[in-house]
């Protein structure tokens, strides 16, 4: 099986550099598919419904039509000809400028029959609720997960503990809204996507239409965020490539903000009923829980719970998934999971409260991870565990603090994933695979690896990536990317240098296995030729090489846990998080510098997620009335704690992804650490002011 | 170059701006469902103000060169150097002043270019982030982000880095509070702050050892 060389032979991997488009990013030369502007553009926008819930009665496209600036036009687009969010797509245009296209939707007519609509959760689970699908109730079969008999698992001496738990409609906001360029070539549809999944998109749109996946060619160099939210083929990259049909030019159609919150994904909210006990030995005996959550037009609103303690002997979890007349779900950094754990991890700490034992534990004594049983211990003593208020809420004074924990988690590994590398007789390294960078410097990463087995630098070293005409690699989420292409580039590398060691030894007099590859040369027999000189022996043609994932280069399963300091202002109801450990469960980090920022913004972003973020649908139009920056509140420069992120570095493991597990912990350690704080457990985020005093007002 | 500014398609700067300038335009821009009507702006300006349609030559002065932009009373400077000009770097994500990654510089002042229309940056001098590196020499500014790992996506990047730069230049030696302060109108999703904090606080130091 292949491996890693050890952590004392590796030059560039494991340690801190720069990502290699940096400098073009600070610049503002890197070209996002928002940024493109090909000759003759046109601008595509999409008309969308305006109503929660119509049947599409006409569409009059004739003013559009007689608009000078309008080059396509498409009312064909609405599957169903029911709308049932608002956001829906109802017709798209293309024009010859972004100034005219707002004009331009407005010379549409529409007739809706309007019809009833349920908003949110509690409004679609209400008796006589309006239904969103006709044929079918709002709340859905549930769906049954468990262990053992929980009827009869909750024993008379144990300690028991009940309550309700709930959490909010999450939004990705992408600050690069979800969008596509399309542009014809003779039969050939080009098509630049703001995705997380450039194979994906080849495939759904070549399928979409009836096109051979080769004439399809999906290019992202850059993309804004996407967190999940672009895991997908967006409706748009269809509609883009329609227009520029018919409009025989290239289209551009970026979503419009609003429709980037109402229409592009979110995560779910969730409604979490618990019953869970305790033995006289201080260990989970039981757990039952009920949930409802809500992926609008969509199903799937999953939480996952019990989470990370999942070793109980009986437990039961009984989900419904409620349709409610808003935008679909979609993947959102560790799907289901930092729900479930923002229940699970105070419930852990209302058990351990009850049965009287400390919170971590509480942690210690039910978590059967190895790697997590060290790293509570990291994380306690950086955060100081024992200053933890012995009794919560004893600070005297208006401002109260306290100190939370919760553990991360997270499951996929790696998967096939393929890359070609083309060695010139110049001593240039091409290396080709269809991953994509989204940000988290995948880019950077595939000429690390290459150059690390090449014995090169990174700069040497020319990654491409984006590119569906590349080779294969699966989609930028499951955090499964580091651990898919770095063992991929790997492979594709080694294939390479055993090319050019067999030139190598002929000229150094040694066998092709006893050549090494180090500091831009080849070495063996104590003589040396340079990187140039041994590509030189190529003569005229060049080396290319294709290779593929292979096993045990990375692993699946990743644990890490979080500490979070906060100060709550008992006049105000603001929590202001002070301090954030984050123990980082890595495997072997690739890249320190990048892999701080991934665990950093995962923090940042769950942060957010506990103390500010909510979509809010009004119940009288059923249309969200927060979308946009203004109002869906994201965390800023000034709520910003300080972080600290220790990475616990099991090399042996391999690569495993970072970009998720760190979200899943977050929102739990804060609320905790608030109940710390107050003395008064909130069990709802986002912990807004007015509910912590409300909270505070009723202890 | 203040002469040529003045004069645009045969309209004086005063009478075109006058006609559609600020206020209306703006309101326009807000509303671009509704342009206002001759009626309502004349209510708004005065009986004497010009109503001006469609679309004007105007030159504008970015990063020291005058470019030719056609441009709508309502389009916005953010709109010309993005759909004109193919200067990209200042970045469309919410076109309200929500988000601050459109920031440039006019004449001197930290600026949001969705914010402000085209017609009213003439005659002004204009810095986007394009503007700030020498060819491919990097600001300190620039090359401490590279190095701190200041960005993941980057599409908030450059707004930061122009905010950073002005923070930089009013106050050389700012603390951790002021650092904050100075990025507080930029948001990021990534959630790449501490790094952005570690970039500003390290590229001050280096150039106050004028490096």
């Amino acid at each position: 099986m292949a491996a890693w060389k050890p952590l004392d032979e590796m030059n560039i991997l494991s340690s801190r550099y720069p990502r290699i488009d940096g400098p073009l990013k600070v610049s503002g030369k890197a070209k996002y598919t928002h940024d493109l502007k090909p000759e003759g553009l046109l601008y595509g926008l999409i008309l969308h419904s305006p109503h929660p819930a119509a049947k599409i009665v006409g569409i009059d496209a004739s003013k559009v039509e007689q608009h000078p600036g309008v080059k396509a036009v498409l009312t064909d687009l609405h599957p169903t000809g029911t709308c049932r969010y608002v956001g829906d797509t109802i017709a798209a245009v293309a024009v010859t400028s972004p100034e005219i296209a707002h004009d331009v939707l407005d010379l549409f007519k529409v007739d809706y029959e309007i019809l009833p609509f349920s908003a949110d959760l509690d409004a679609a689970m209400k008796e006589g609720a309006a239904r969103v699908f006709a044929d079918k109730d709002n709340i859905s079969e549930p769906r049954i997960d468990g262990e053992g008999e929980i009827e009869s698992a909750f024993g008379p001496d144990d300690i028991i503990v009940e309550a309700t738990y709930r959490t909010q409609v999450q939004t990705h906001a992408c600050l690069e809204v979800h969008g596509s360029l399309a542009m014809w070539k003779g039969d050939d549809l080009y098509l630049w996507d703001s995705t997380q999944a450039v194979h994906g998109v080849r495939e759904s749109v070549a399928r979409y239409l009836e096109l051979p996946m080769d004439k399809v060619h999906v290019i992202c160099h850059h993309m804004g965020g996407g967190f999940g939210s672009k895991l997908q083929a967006g409706n748009y990259s269809a509609i883009a490539a329609r227009l520029a049909k018919l409009a025989d030019a290239p289209v551009k159609l970026m979503l419009t903000r609003e429709q980037d919150f109402i229409a592009a994904g979110n995560r779910p909210d969730s409604i979490q009923k618990i019953k869970a006990a305790v033995n006289r030995e201080g260990k989970l005996s039981a757990f039952q829980v009920t949930t409802y959550a809500t992926a609008g037009i969509a199903s799937r609103a999953g939480v996952r719970i019990p989470i990370v303690y999942e070793d109980i002997p009986a437990w039961r979890h009984e989900h419904y998934d409620v349709y409610t007349n808003a935008g679909a779900a979609r993947a959102f950094r560790a799907p289901g999971c930092p729900q479930g754990a923002f229940a699970m991890e105070q419930i852990m700490d209302e058990l351990a409260e009850k049965v009287g034992m400390d919170p971590l534990e509480f942690r210690l004594k039910n978590d059967s991870n190895s790697t997590r049983q060290k790293e509570w211990r990291i994380g306690a003593e950086r955060i100081g565990w024992q200053r933890r208020r012995k009794q919560p809420g004893s600070d005297a004074g208006q401002i109260k603090r306290g100190v939370g924990l919760a553990a991360g988690i997270w499951w996929p590994g790696g998967r096939g994933t393929q890359a070609q590398m083309t060695i010139y007789p110049d001593g240039a390294v091409e290396v080709r695979c269809g991953t994509q960078d989204i940000g988290t410097g995948s880019r950077t990463l595939v000429a690390a690896v290459a150059a690390e087995e090449l014995g090169l630098q990174v700069k040497d070293i020319t990654s491409l990536v984006g590119e569906s005409d590349f080779p294969k690699s699966g989609s930028s989420g499951g955090s499964t990317t580091s651990p898919s292409v770095a063992p991929a580039i790997k492979n594709t590398a080694e294939k390479a240098k055993a090319r050019l060691a067999e030139l190598a030894a002929e000229q150094l007099g040694a066998l092709a296995v006893d050549v090494q590859f180090a500091d831009g040369k080849a070495m063996a027999n104590g003589k040396s030729l340079n990187w140039k000189a041994l590509c030189g022996l190529l003569g005229t043609d060049p080396i290319t090489v294709h290779g593929e994932w292979v096993e045990g280069l990375s692993s699946a399963g990743v644990a890490g846990c979080q500490f979070a300091e906060v100060a709550v202002d008992t006049d105000t109801g603001r929590i202001q998080v002070e301090k954030l450990v984050a123990v980082a469960d890595c495997g072997l980090v690739l890249n320190r510098l990048t892999a701080e920022s991934q665990v950093n913004g995962a923090v940042i972003q769950g942060i957010s997620y506990a103390l500010l973020e909510n979509r809010l649908m009004d119940p009288v139009t059923g249309s969200q009335i927060n979308a946009d920056f203004e109002n869906y509140k994201i965390l800023g420069a000034l709520e910003v704690p300080e972080i600290e992120v220790i990475f616990f570095d099991e090399a042996e493991r391999g690569v495993i992804g970072i970009g998720e597990p760190p979200k899943v912990p977050t929102a739990g350690a804060v609320a905790n650490a608030v109940y710390n704080a107050i003395g008064v457990r909130i069990r709802e985020i986002p912990m807004t002011p007015d509910r912590v005093l409300m909270a505070l007002a009723k202890a | 170059m203040a002469e040529e500014n003045k004069k645009s398609g045969g309209i004086s700067r005063r009478s075109f701006l006058k006609g559609l300038g600020g206020g209306v335009a703006g309101a326009a821009t807000l509303s671009p469902t509704g342009l206002l009507s001759e009626e309502t702006t004349k209510a708004i300006l005065g009986p004497q103000a010009e109503m001006l349609s469609g679309s004007q030559k105007i030159q504008l002065k970015i990063n020291g060169k005058t470019s030719s932009v056609t441009v709508e009373p309502r389009t916005t400077l953010l709109s010309a150097l993005r759909n004109q000009l193919e200067l990209t770097g200042s970045k469309e994500v919410c076109d309200r002043g929500q988000c601050g990654a459109c920031t440039v510089n006019i004449d001197g002042k930290t600026q949001l270019s969705c914010m402000t229309l085209a017609v009213d940056a003439r005659g002004k001098k204009i810095t986007t982030v394009e503007g700030l590196a020498q060819g491919d020499e990097l600001t300190a500014v620039q090359q401490a982000f590279v190095e701190k790992d200041a960005l993941m996506c980057g599409f908030c990047t450059p707004g930061f880095v122009m905010s950073a730069t002005a923070l930089l230049k009013q106050n050389p030696s700012p603390n951790m509070d002021e650092i904050k302060k100075g990025v507080s109108g930029n948001l990021c999703r990534c959630g790449t702050y501490p790094k952005v904090f570690e970039a500003i606080d390290a590229a001050a130091k280096k150039m106050r050892k004028g490096g």
